[in-house]
């Protein structure tokens, strides 16, 4: 790459999925990978007559996503029609909202390695998905509605984003956000969020500052694929500048599409088409009116948001932040580890027992690190029991596990496993002087001081522990041991 | 026997089905016979069910036999507009492009009439996706009227009032989204009720203008207005729009029917007398003339906005319709062009086939006003009309219990007369559009006849949710006159 000066710009859209039981505008169930056609009725075939009716679920979570950004919520809200024709579409028109989103003006901070950095969001809104057109029927096309009429909500940022990374790294703490909230299973595998980044270069060159011409990568639905895309976007712009110097003006944006397996961007519109949505307020619904009460009753289910708490739990317990974001990739999992730390648990100890065998239980048995049949009181009585030295962190771990199958507090299901720790120095010694009679050779080369030394110094110890069947407490045995051999 | 049936009112059949004193078979037999000799002329209908009908009829009949009770309607024979979804037969709209399309549901109406007892006997032609003001814009079938075979049923109900007032049925259902039910009611001599915006279910109405849209009854006197309101009114969750019980309880509307208002104020506004005919603004004046005799005061008033409603309406429906008839594409149900190359030959050609030219003309005019750049312009100022229209009403309705005017400029014209223009058209409806635009509700009277012997409507407007009252109003009229009961010579 030559060097040349230049920022990216990039805004995000972003549709998630909403986790609700039915669609947004009729009572069919929202369903993954069911036969085609087969959850649909006339509203949402779009048959002449049938009539839309709002799920009120949908709007508060999206009401309770727009606050947590700090959205301004609209007092008053409608229904907008969207015009536009295609298959997918079965009114040729999509029910949306225009000048009135649920909420606007609101932002949503990112870990970047310089610190927290907010990136404004303009606005949030509902809508209804389309369905799906298919293309594997021979000369005809298909048309799936089981997702027309899915509610989505659509998430837009302002151009803050400088990089590929940032943009992913926005996407995924959105993802964090929406699950923390409980409004978004937000699961990408079942095309829970789609993005649709708008990228451009800022170029410094021959004294002045050049914008190229913006482009739209329409429908990514990976991680993956949205921090390629607008990497890629960056350097085909760059390289477009350098050799074309074009810039962007008036009616020069173009559409891109995502070739996954070639991980290219493929120009899909050439101009943006002066599209006329001839957007007007759907006459079959009724505005919505947020009052004081209700927004009051949505907003009794906010709750900390995961960075927050992530960068709390470095601060206040001392975790490292990788330790801190694995715990709060998931609510039920961060409350659990906060709760059990306030219930007295060692936060370390407690963090290590949930990432090293809680969440891999969890994962086998399919549910939460919560859900496995431990209260964080008992998780803190086990933390407690192995900061005292009373088990060892390997018993630890086995007790946990027992614990999931017990409901027997941790100190009995270690002395149930002869778990418990001999910390009496006397008892210990013994043993150490039977070790040290019987490993002459092993005694001498520990106190040799050379390269044997330390694999004697721990075969002794392997002894120790081995004839006290792994009770002894081997801070004590080291110390009883470096006392005899006077090393 | 089967002619004297015929000649009775839907309270008065209905009464006498539920006594066992005549059979619900009888009725629909008689209804059919009537058909089967007319409706080659009349051109009311576009389907009929003459054995589901006649099974039904056995089958009320048999709970009747057997004791059990039975619904406001029981056995009563029904005609309902071809715009509205029956999950039997088709549902055209009098389109081409619905020619065969089969609704899987019924609307929400079409339960109501089933929920009490009715026997829906057959769908009756209108204007094309009910846009027009003669029925002569039906893509399906001509309709004349049963007083002059050589003159129009009025529209876009055409095909219900044709039924009513031929004896085809007892009563009929109707749409009104500017005129629809009272038009025809008025140009048929039969009594028609739109009622306030709201109040019915629009569910399963093929919509045209959504905002403005409205189910309503066509019969032979208020009085079946009142009974055909008790059963389809009320709040239904599959339409947002359609009031709750706690805003506008639904009343019986039959109850007090025969009760006058007492100090009845009725408002007119000089102004719009002026537009009539002669004999329409005689016959009108004279029925008010009539509830002064009987003590009603008389309140001149103006409405100001009311001369923009045409302009208003134009803009508001259109743009409603090229949005809602969208969906026509010939993509997923209704016909299909067979002359496609690719995806947008199968939307273009289709609509290009199969819609008429006045759907075509409403839609392009509809999209115009909602274009980017010309929405604030039409769209946005119509709805600022519209609510200066609305706030007429509102002052009116502080000063009186209702207004008074005629519903046509003149009583039926001859197919054809008028289809060369369609602003002339337009025209027609300027006493019935305000009315949608305020979504108040309104009615339609006989109130007298032309020198050829053609009926004259007394349009009679109420006040949001008092239908109760509107209907009472009506029949003071029909108490001291016989215009309602005249019936025309097949």
């Amino acid at each position: 790459m030559t060097n040349v000066d230049y920022k990216i710009i990039v805004g995000l859209e972003i549709h998630v999925q909403m986790a609700v039981r039915t669609k947004m505008f009729c009572g069919c169930e929202l369903a993954f990978a069911a036969e085609p056609n087969s959850k649909v009725c006339p509203v949402c075939l779009g048959l002449p007559g049938a009539l839309p009716v709002m799920n009120k679920k949908a709007v508060e979570f999206a009401i309770l996503t727009a606050t947590a950004l700090g959205c301004k919520i609209a007092e008053f809200t409608k229904w907008d029609r969207k015009s536009y024709y295609y298959p997918d579409l079965p009114k040729n028109y999509q029910i949306s909202q225009y000048d009135l989103p649920i909420g606007s003006n609101g932002f949503i901070e990112i870990p970047t390695k310089a610190g927290a950095k907010k990136i404004r969001i303009r606005r949030v809104h509902l809508e209804e998905d389309a369905g799906k057109n298919i293309h594997t029927a021979g000369p005809f096309s298909q048309v799936d509605l089981n997702r027309a009429g899915t509610p989505l909500m659509e998430i837009v940022t302002e151009p803050d984003l400088n990089s590929a990374e940032e943009v992913k790294m926005l996407a995924e703490e959105l993802q964090r956000i929406v699950r923390f909230l409980g409004v978004s299973e937000a699961d990408m595998q079942k095309g829970h969020m789609r993005f649709e980044p708008n990228v451009n270069l800022h170029i410094k060159k021959g004294g002045g500052e050049h914008k190229t011409p913006i482009t739209e990568v329409k429908n990514l639905n990976s991680f993956k694929a949205l921090e390629k895309s607008v990497a890629f976007e960056a350097q085909r712009q760059l390289d477009n500048f350098l050799e074309s110097g074009e810039v962007m003006q008036s009616g020069n944006k173009k559409t891109f599409g995502w070739d996954d397996i070639k991980e290219v961007t493929v120009l899909q519109r050439e101009k943006e088409e002066a599209h006329d949505y001839r957007y007007f307020p759907d006459p079959d619904l009724v505005p919505v009116v947020a009052d004081k009460k209700w927004l009051k009753e949505i907003n009794s289910k906010l709750c900390e948001l995961p960075l927050k708490m992530q960068g709390r739990f470095v601060s206040g317990y001392g975790l490292s932040d990788y330790d801190a974001g694995v715990l709060t990739a998931d609510k039920a999992t961060a409350e659990f580890f906060d709760s059990s730390v306030k219930a007295g648990g060692d936060a370390k100890r407690v963090c290590n027992l949930i990432t090293q065998k809680g969440l891999k239980i969890a994962n086998e048995k399919n549910c939460k690190v919560s859900e496995l049949g431990i209260s964080p009181q008992r998780l803190a009585q086990l933390a407690k029991l192995a900061d005292a030295g009373q088990i060892s962190a390997t018993s630890a771990v086995i007790i946990f596990e027992k614990m999931t199958e017990s409901e027997d507090e941790p100190d009995k299901i270690a002395e149930k496993l002869n778990l418990i720790q001999k910390s009496d120095a006397g008892e210990l010694e013994k043993i150490v002087d039977e070790v040290i009679a019987a490993n002459a050779q092993a005694v001498e080369d520990a106190k040799s001081g050379d390269k044997k030394s330390k694999k004697a110094y721990g075969f002794l110890m392997g002894q120790v522990m081995q004839k006290s069947k792994g009770t002894a407490n081997p801070q004590v045995v080291a110390k009883i041991l470096a006392a005899k051999l006077k090393i | 026997m089967s002619e004297e049936i015929l000649k009775l009112s839907c309270r008065e059949l209905q009464r006498k089905i539920a006594k066992g004193e005549i059979k619900s078979s009888e009725a629909v037999s008689a209804v059919f016979t009537r058909i089967e000799k007319h409706d080659a002329q009349i051109g009311a209908f576009l389907s009929t069910f003459k054995q589901d009908a006649l099974a039904r009829a056995k089958e009320i009949d048999g709970k009747i036999a057997k004791g059990q009770s039975v619904g406001a309607l029981a056995g009563v024979p029904i005609a309902v507009k071809d715009n509205m979804c029956t999950a039997f037969g088709a549902t055209t709209c009098a389109s081409k492009i619905l020619e065969n399309f089969h609704s899987p549901y019924n609307a929400t109406v079409i339960d109501k009439l089933l929920a009490a007892d009715a026997v829906i006997i057959g769908k009756t032609n209108l204007d094309e996706f009910a846009m027009g003001s003669s029925t002569e814009n039906s893509g399906l079938k001509k309709t004349v009227n049963p007083w002059d075979k050589s003159r129009v049923p009025g529209g876009s109900s055409g095909g219900s009032a044709a039924a009513v007032a031929a004896q085809m049925c007892f009563a009929a259902l109707g749409s009104d989204t500017g005129g629809s039910i009272r038009q025809p009611a008025s140009l048929c001599g039969v009594a028609g009720l739109k009622p306030t915006y709201g109040r019915v279910s629009r569910y399963g109405l093929v919509a045209f203008g959504s905002s403005l849209d409205q189910i309503g009854p066509l019969t032979k006197d208020a009085a079946d207005c009142a009974l055909m309101l008790n059963v389809i009114a009320g709040h239904d969750e599959k339409d947002s729009t359609s009031v709750d019980e706690k805003t506008a309880p639904k009343c019986d509307y039959l109850a007090k029917i025969d009760e006058p208002v007492k100090g009845l104020k009725i408002a007119v506004v000089p102004e719009l007398f002026q537009g009539a005919d002669g004999e329409v603004v005689a016959a009108v004046k004279g029925a008010i003339e009539l509830y002064k005799k009987s003590g009603a005061e008389i309140i001149e008033i103006k409405m100001p906005h009311f001369e923009y409603s045409v302009a208003a309406y134009y803009i508001i429906a259109t743009a409603e319709a090229s949005s809602n008839l969208a969906r026509y594409d010939g993509v997923h149900y209704g016909y299909r062009t067979k002359k496609a190359g690719d995806y947008i030959e199968v939307y273009t050609k289709s609509r290009a086939e199969a819609f008429g030219p006045e759907v075509k003309r409403r839609i392009m005019i509809g999209t115009y006003a909602l274009s980017s750049g010309y929405y604030d312009a039409y769209y946005l100022k119509a709805l600022k009309v519209r609510n200066l229209i609305r706030s007429d009403f509102i002052a009116a309705f502080q000063k009186a219990d209702c207004i008074m005017m005629p519903i046509s400029p003149t009583t039926a014209f001859k197919i054809g007369e008028k289809m060369a223009d369609p602003l002339q058209m337009y025209l027609l409806d300027v006493y019935t559009l305000a009315v949608n635009l305020a979504g108040v509700p309104g009615m339609s009277v006989p109130c007298g006849f032309d020198k050829n012997n053609l009926p004259i409507g007394l349009q009679i407007i109420g006040s949001t949710f008092q239908e109760e009252k509107l209907l009472r109003i009506a029949k003071m009229f029909e108490n001291q006159t016989d215009f309602h009961k005249k019936k025309p010579q097949l």
